[in-house]
Formats: structure tokens, sequence, C-alpha cells
């Protein structure tokens, strides 16, 4: 049976996530401890090297985004580092996975970051329904006050920095960066206008990088060992491991951290098990309700950015939603759709009316056998529409699941 | 509930709303938050009422009226959906004799729907208070409700999300 490649779950099962001795004896801040002698520029530099790439589901270099971060505006005072601990993209848990297990392993990513681009604070945004997480990385970060690894003149260094904790209540939509940042600086959560980027324009007015809860994760270990060795793992243009998350009815759900690259093959049926007794894969949702749909024919594609991109699909946050021969894919994709409908927050009018508009299509392709491929067409259609003229994200996130929906099984049967 | 004593623990600016809010929330016996909590908040922030409202509108989190002790959050994300979660809206619904949004007579429980709680690999599942129930059926929901009543008789506290 292939093995887990565990690299930012490492310590997972062998540490006390409640103590930060445990992390410190398995080598815990000791790439922290080395930055703290180093260039930003440098610590930077071997973030790029690395070829890490955000694992938020966006995918964007992390060195790039740290570059542009502490470039940007030389004449501003405040530089923020925000993590973005609002998991809310369904089927993923693996940052609830980390924040649980291993808090110091993030804090230690984050404390890099703020280093590397110079930040004076620290924000870490957690969903209000993540109760443990909460506890657990508010313990840690007592923790480092009390080692003094956070606060004023860290370790001596002259380096200060600070981190604190908000909570969000309830919205998907401020996982996205620059709504989470309305919701952090005490508002609705209603979506800025992209550009400017929050590198540039981000917390308040000034450059802030913000980085998902696995990818800061991912940076005491590349920091420890280098850019080379993170480089043996995973494909060349998706370096690393990554964290999966399966769920639906195979033998194991769960997560687990391989290598970029793997099969979903390998990982549905090797580490997940295969499907529950009496049960047929039929398909496949990578990358959660913002994703795409797959059949029989992707199993043997690596889980890579580049490798499933370049077919249609996307790896996304990671989620990994099994669907039996049993299951209606119309269920599937109206349940998503329905969820975009409640999580639109009615700020511009394509998403507002798009996403009620795409539940109406569905009610109509349950109801009309005859014109299914046309109402499909329109329902397609409508789905490019918002895509091309939505605000955020959310808006433009309906045509993945809906175009794949049509294209792998038509009719929505 | 001292709301003086729970503001004081935050500096007083607006990027500490929704953490307050969140302590006002959790300190209710309720789980709501009261009108003359949300002017004392905007008091405290400089801030109007109806900006401090519009936050709380806005958050499915936050209600402004009176809940059940207990908030039982049932997953309906498209994966618990997949799995069965609207089985167990109807288990739950019944059990407790009460329907979504309706708190219990005896103030204990209100059943809320919730997107996903990334509890997918035991789904389908809820959370009561900050426990986590996965693969439910009547039998893991009866077993739930009887624990907590009987935790009530006893009179032990709240279980609350104030971490």
């Amino acid at each position: 049976m292939a093995e887990e490649n565990r690299v930012v779950l490492k310590n997972l099962g062998k540490t006390d996530p409640e103590s930060i001795d445990d992390y410190i004896d398995s080598g815990g801040y000791k790439a922290f401890r080395k930055v703290l002698g180093m260039e930003g520029k440098a610590i930077i530099d071997g973030l790029i090297a690395s070829g890490l790439r955000g694992r938020g589901g966006a995918g964007f270099s992390t060195g790039m985004k740290n570059r542009f971060t502490s470039e940007a505006c030389q004449k501003c005072e405040n530089r923020y580092v925000v993590c973005n601990a609002d998991e809310g993209e369904p089927g993923t848990f693996k940052d609830r996975v980390i924040m649980e297990n291993d808090p110091h392993m993030f804090l230690e990513g984050m404390m890099i970051a703020a280093r590397a681009i110079n930040a004076t604070r620290g924000f870490v945004y957690i969903r209000g329904e993540y109760a443990l997480s909460v506890r657990r990385t508010q313990k840690a970060l007592d923790d480092m006050k009390a080692k003094g690894l956070l606060g004023d003149n860290i370790l001596g260094s002259g380096f200060s920095f600070d981190i604190e904790i908000k909570k969000g209540a309830g919205s998907y939509l401020c996982g996205e960066e620059l709504t989470l940042l309305e919701s952090l600086e005490g508002k609705r959560g209603y979506p800025r206008i992209k550009p400017p980027f929050p590198a540039e324009k981000g917390l308040w007015g000034s450059p802030t990088l913000v980085n998902n809860v696995e990818t800061l994760a991912c940076i005491p270990s590349i920091i420890s060992n280098g850019a080379e060795w993170y480089r043996t793992m995973g494909t060349e243009k998706s370096p690393g491991t990554k964290i999966f998350t399966i769920s639906g009815p195979v033998k194991r759900p769960g997560f687990y951290e391989v290598e970029m690259g793997t099969t979903l093959r390998t990982l549905v049926f090797d580490f997940a098990g295969g499907m529950q007794e009496g049960k047929i894969f039929r398909a496949a949702l990578l990358g959660g309700a913002a994703g795409t749909f797959v059949d029989g024919s992707m199993l043997d594609t690596g889980m890579g950015y580049d490798l499933l991109k370049e077919k249609g699909a996307t790896l996304g946050s990671g989620a990994i939603i099994v669907m039996d021969q049993g299951m209606s894919i119309w269920e599937m994709l109206n349940s998503i759709l329905r969820f975009f409908a409640h999580e639109s927050c009615g700020k511009c009018v394509p998403c507002r009316i798009g996403s009620k508009q795409l539940l109406l299509l569905m009610e109509q392709i349950k109801n009309n056998g005859a014109d299914t491929e046309e109402l499909c067409g329109r329902l397609l259609k409508q789905a490019e529409m918002m895509e091309k003229t939505s605000l955020c994200p959310l808006g433009q996130s309906h045509i993945m699941p809906v175009r794949t929906a049509v294209q792998y099984f038509p009719g929505l049967l | 509930m001292d709301i003086q004593k729970i503001l004081g623990k935050h500096r007083p600016e607006m990027d500490n709303l929704i953490n307050i809010l969140h302590d006002l929330q959790d300190a209710s016996p309720r789980n709501y938050l009261p009108e003359e909590s949300l002017r004392e908040v905007a008091r405290y922030l400089n801030t109007t009422l109806s900006a401090v409202y519009g936050v709380v509108n806005y958050y499915t989190m936050f209600s402004t009226k009176p809940r059940g002790k207990y908030i039982i959050r049932l997953c309906q994300s498209p994966i618990c959906h997949m799995m069965g979660s609207e089985t167990a809206l109807e288990s739950v619904k019944k059990l407790l004799g009460t329907d979504l949004y309706e708190p219990t007579a005896d103030g204990l429980f209100s059943i809320e729907l919730s997107e996903c709680l990334g509890i997918c690999d035991v789904a389908p599942s809820m959370m009561v208070g900050e426990e986590i129930y996965g693969h439910l059926s009547e039998t893991v929901i009866s077993k739930m409700i009887s624990e907590i009543r009987e935790r009530e008789k006893t009179g032990n506290i709240k279980n609350t999300c104030d971490g």
C-alpha cells in the first residue's frame, strides 16, 4: 500500500498540540530562529525557489505574493500578515486538522513570513464554528508570548511582531481574501473590487500578505531543509505535498497528505480504501463546491494544479467528494447551487439574481424531460455570464461545477 | 451577564466588533444579542447602533432573538446532503418536537441549518455547542439529546464557544 508523505502533518499524533515544549523538542522554531539572521529578500527568494503555491485553492506562487507585499508602498508604516483560517469550502477540513493538531507549525510559518516582509502585526481569521481550533491557536499564542517568541524585540533580535485571533461568524464569502479583510475590520462581509490586491492595499489600506493555514504550515520545513529538498517532492509545476480530504461512500474517508501529482485513483482506491461494499465509483467533485466534477476517465490523472487544469479540472482546496452509482448528479449540483445562492452577499446583481436563476433552471430541468439539452445550454450560458460579470470569486465560481457536470453527465442524469 | 466586563476585555476598536459580539452572545444563557447589548457595544466602539446591527444581521451565527441554550447546527452541505442530512433533520425535529429555529419549550435546544462544518469524513454530521457528532442516525441523535438533558438535570454548566 502507498504511504503518506507527511511534511505539514509531520508531528501529527507525535506531539501534544497544546505543548509548545513538544513542538520545540521536535525541532520547532529552528526555522524561525534561522530567518532572524537573514535578510527579508533571501527568505523570499528561498520561497520563490521552492515553487510553493497557495494551498487555499488559487495556487498562486507564495514567494511572489511575499515579494509583492514586501515591495509595495515603501512609505507605508504598517505591513500585515493575515492567516486565512476561514475554511468553509464544502468537503474541505485540512486547516481544521492542522490547527487542532499542530497549531505551532502554521504559526511558525506566519512568523517567518512576517520576518520576510517586515510586518508589524498579524491576524489569524478563524471561522466561528471552529471552536477547538480557536482554543488551540490561542493557547499556542499565549505560550509563544511566554517564551519570548512573540511581542517586542523577539529573542533579542530587534524584530517585533504580534498575532491576534479574529473570529468569523458564519459566512462562506469571508474566505475570499478581500472580503475577509472587510470582515476583519469589523464590517459586513462584502467583497472589494480587485485590483488593488491585498499585497498593495489590504488591511486598513496597507500592504497585506494573506496566506492560507496549510500554505503557512509548509514554510518551516522549506526554510529548514531548503528549496531543493522541497522540489524533490511533487511535480515540477506543483512541488511539495498536499493534504487531500476525501469524503463520500469510500471505506476510509479522511485526510491524507501525499505528494502533489498522486493520482485520483491512488487517493480514492488506495488511501481511502476504495468504495464501500456494493458501491461503484461514479464521479468525484474535486476542490469543493467551487470545484469541478470528473468521472472515471480522470482516475489516472495526477492531482497537481497544472495537470488538472490541462484537463479542465481544478485541484482547489484539495477536497475530493466521491459519488457512487446511486447518487444523482442533478441532486449534487442543485445542492451546490443552493449553497451559492444562500452565500451570495447581494452586493452585485449578476451573482444575486444569477444564482437564483440557476436554481429556477435546475427546477425546470428536473420537471421537463424533453427540453433538457436546451435547458442545460441555458444553465451553462447563465453561469458563463455570471463568471464574466460578477464582482468577486463567488459569482465567478458557479461555472466550474456547472460546466463539468454538463460536460461529463449530459442531461445531469 | 456583565456587559461592561466583557467589553473591557477588548480594545474599543471596530476590528474587535465580531469578537465582542461572540463573547456577548456566548455569555447569554439564551444565545442571543438583545438590543440593549448592541446599544452598549455601539457606545463602547463609538459607532451607531445601525452599524452594529448591520454586522449582527449579516453573519448567520448571530441572533437577535432568544434561542435554545444548546444550538444544534445541522450541516446541509452538498456532502452531508448526499449522505442523508435530510433524514437526520427529520429525526432531530421529531425527537425534539419542534421546528427549525424554534427553541424547545424547555429552552434547551434550537435547531439550525449550517453550511459545511468541515466534518465531512463522518457525514452526515452536526455540531451541538462545541461538540461534533457524525454518522447521524436516530440513535446517535436521541443519545445526544438524553445526555444533554441528563447533564442539565445534574446542573453542569453550559458548553460555550467561549475559548
